[in-house]
């Protein structure tokens, strides 16, 4: 048996989890009774990968709520917040697309690796994502070919979360996915969408210039510590207590 | 030409013949049945206070979604906030039977025209709150329900048969919660019991007042909509809920609870009734904030309502 790459595990668990932390704030908010039964069923699919993915490096609860911000490797896309429901959408766009290029390749991988657990993990998980990406398509066609008003704000969404695609695409140790080759086939998957929905393709920088890197470093924007404080208060206020 | 009326009259009180007929042979009314105008409103009524109330109590426990202390229980509570979305869009699609859309129900929520549980205007102020909302509300609901899956009108019957399966899992999952809470350290007791405290009254009362002041009890069971009394169905939430509390390891708040031989049934204290209705005339303590964030998500939706319906319009039969 192979170890399972843990630092994989890690990252991919932790994308996971935040986004689904993220979808769960829209539990009671959403515009219509139908999107709060799909954003929660996004929202369970992404839990139960993160909750597969982070015990295959441990235990999950001590992964999920006792590490310190800067050890959490998600990248910076998933953890920005829900905003208006069209950056939720375009949230939802980038990082789905990317996770079913991903998945997919994870899933046919012939690596040794998988004997890890991953293949597995994919094979699940590919068919989620599909869904989370149909249902995403979906809404960004609605929005961008909707009224004046919802075009505008789908194309503000795009633009403002564009700078956080660019980490998408970092290799990844310990994951026999070429990550940066999947740049292409993902911009060619969202620039597709973007003009059946009649919209533009953000063309701003898509990551950032700081040389303390990003999410896959554990460096973070301001919003998510406050995200994980909520997240981890009451684990944290019962020290070795169950639940 | 002054003999329409009459013939009307005749007619209708032959389809009145058939619909008693119907209901006293306990077969199901269904959407295309002729039925009496006070028995439609009377289901719409319901059904709408029942569907408006999946979605208002959606909210009290979201309010741990983000906050779950482990990875486990928000999945489940997740999943359980979800279901109660989803009971919400299966009555409101069984009103749409009757000839009445969600829009204008929910308009008619929003304007506070109709109502919801009033037991989703409590606060939940601790996690064991959840468990005690799982354990107490939904089992006071699935005691309320599950008559329901009998009821004459075949749509809301159906619709309930899905929906207390659900409520059942939910039951039991705020069951075990609460036990894991009562057998974990002091402080997890403590709030355990603290939660039990605060919700058992309210629970009492999701039974409705006691029978002799129930305005529509009658007629409704003369229908077949309802098929207990308020006060039997609260007796039978007692009697399962005490022996539940001992394995729990936890008190129920009322000092006069206490077996009865001759009833086979426990007896419970008074219910503070002018509480109940304080708490349903909008002064209970979340009636304004549950009804506010109602609103809020409807207004914040409206335009991705809006391009919905111009996108459908402008790809009306085409391809997308
Ligand atoms: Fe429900
Ligand atoms: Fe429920």
């Amino acid at each position: 048996m192979n170890r399972v790459p843990v630092t994989a595990a890690i990252a991919l668990g932790d994308d996971a989890l935040v986004l689904a932390q993220r979808l769960g704030e829209w539990a009671g908010h959403a515009p219509v009774l139908e999107e709060d039964v799909a954003l929660a069923n996004i929202a369970l699919d992404l839990l139960g990968q993160a909750r597969t993915l982070l015990s295959m490096a441990g235990d999950e609860d001590q992964h999920a709520y006792l590490r310190e911000e800067r050890e959490f490797r998600n990248v910076q896309l998933v953890e920005q917040p829900n905003g208006d429901f069209a950056h939720t959408i375009a949230r939802q766009l980038y990082f789905a697309t990317y996770q079913q290029l991903m998945y997919s390749e994870l899933a046919t991988a012939q690596s040794e690796l998988e004997q890890g657990g991953l293949a597995a993990l994919a094979a699940k998980a590919v068919k989620e994502v599909a869904y989370h990406r149909d249902h995403a398509v979906q809404w960004t066609l609605r929005l961008g070919d909707g009224t004046p008003e919802s075009h505008e704000r789908m194309q503000r969404a795009l633009d403002a979360l564009w700078r956080y695609t660019g980490e998408l695409f970092q290799p990844m140790e310990g994951l026999p996915v070429d990550l940066p080759a999947l740049r292409e086939p993902w911009l060619a998957a969202i620039g597709e969408v973007v003009a059946r929905a009649t919209l533009t393709m953000p063309d701003g920088p898509d990551r950032t210039p700081w040389a303390a890197g990003a999410g896959r470093q554990g460096v973070h924007t301001e919003s998510f510590g406050r995200m994980l404080a909520e997240m981890q208060h009451l684990h944290r206020a019962h020290p070795g207590a169950s639940w | 030409m002054t003999t329409a009326p009459a013939v009307e009259e005749a007619t209708e009180s032959a389809f009145l013949a058939a619909f008693d007929a119907a209901v006293a042979a306990d077969s199901r009314i269904e959407p295309r049945d002729w039925m009496p105008d006070a028995y439609r409103a009377t289901l719409v009524r319901q059904m709408a206070q029942h569907a408006h109330s999946e979605i208002i109590g959606m909210q009290p426990e979201a309010n741990w979604i983000t906050r779950a202390p482990s990875l486990r229980r928000k999945a489940i509570l997740m999943a359980k906030v979800q279901d109660e979305a989803g009971h919400g869009l299966y009555l409101y699609s069984a009103t749409e039977t009757l000839g009445v859309g969600r829009d204008e129900l929910l308009d008619k929520l929003h304007s506070g025209r109709q109502r919801y549980s009033s037991i989703f205007n409590y606060p939940t102020l601790t996690w064991a709150d959840v468990g005690a909302i799982g354990w107490l509300v939904d089992g006071a609901a699935i005691t309320n329900q599950v008559p329901l899956c009998r009821c004459s009108y075949g749509p809301y019957a159906r619709a309930m048969i899905r929906i207390c399966k659900e409520e059942s899992f939910h039951q039991r999952q705020g069951y075990e919660l609460l036990l894991t809470l009562s057998r974990g350290t002091a402080e997890q007791h403590a709030m355990a019991q603290d939660a039990v405290d605060r919700w058992w009254w309210p629970s009492l009362m999701m039974f409705g007042p006691p029978d002799e002041e129930s305005g529509h009890s009658a007629q409704s069971m003369e229908w077949k909509i309802k098929r207990h009394s308020n006060d039997e169905l609260r007796q039978r939430f007692v009697d399962i809920c005490v022996p539940q509390a001992e394995i729990l390891g936890l008190t129920l708040p009322d000092p006069d609870l206490r077996w009865n031989e001759e009833r086979g049934s426990y007896d419970y204290g008074d219910i503070d009734w002018t509480e109940f209705q304080q708490v349903l005339r909008g002064n209970g303590p979340c009636n304004e904030q549950r009804i506010s964030q109602r609103r809020q998500a409807h207004e914040d939706g409206a335009w991705v309502r809006e391009a919905a319906s111009a996108y459908a319009a402008k790809h009306e039969g085409g391809a997308r």
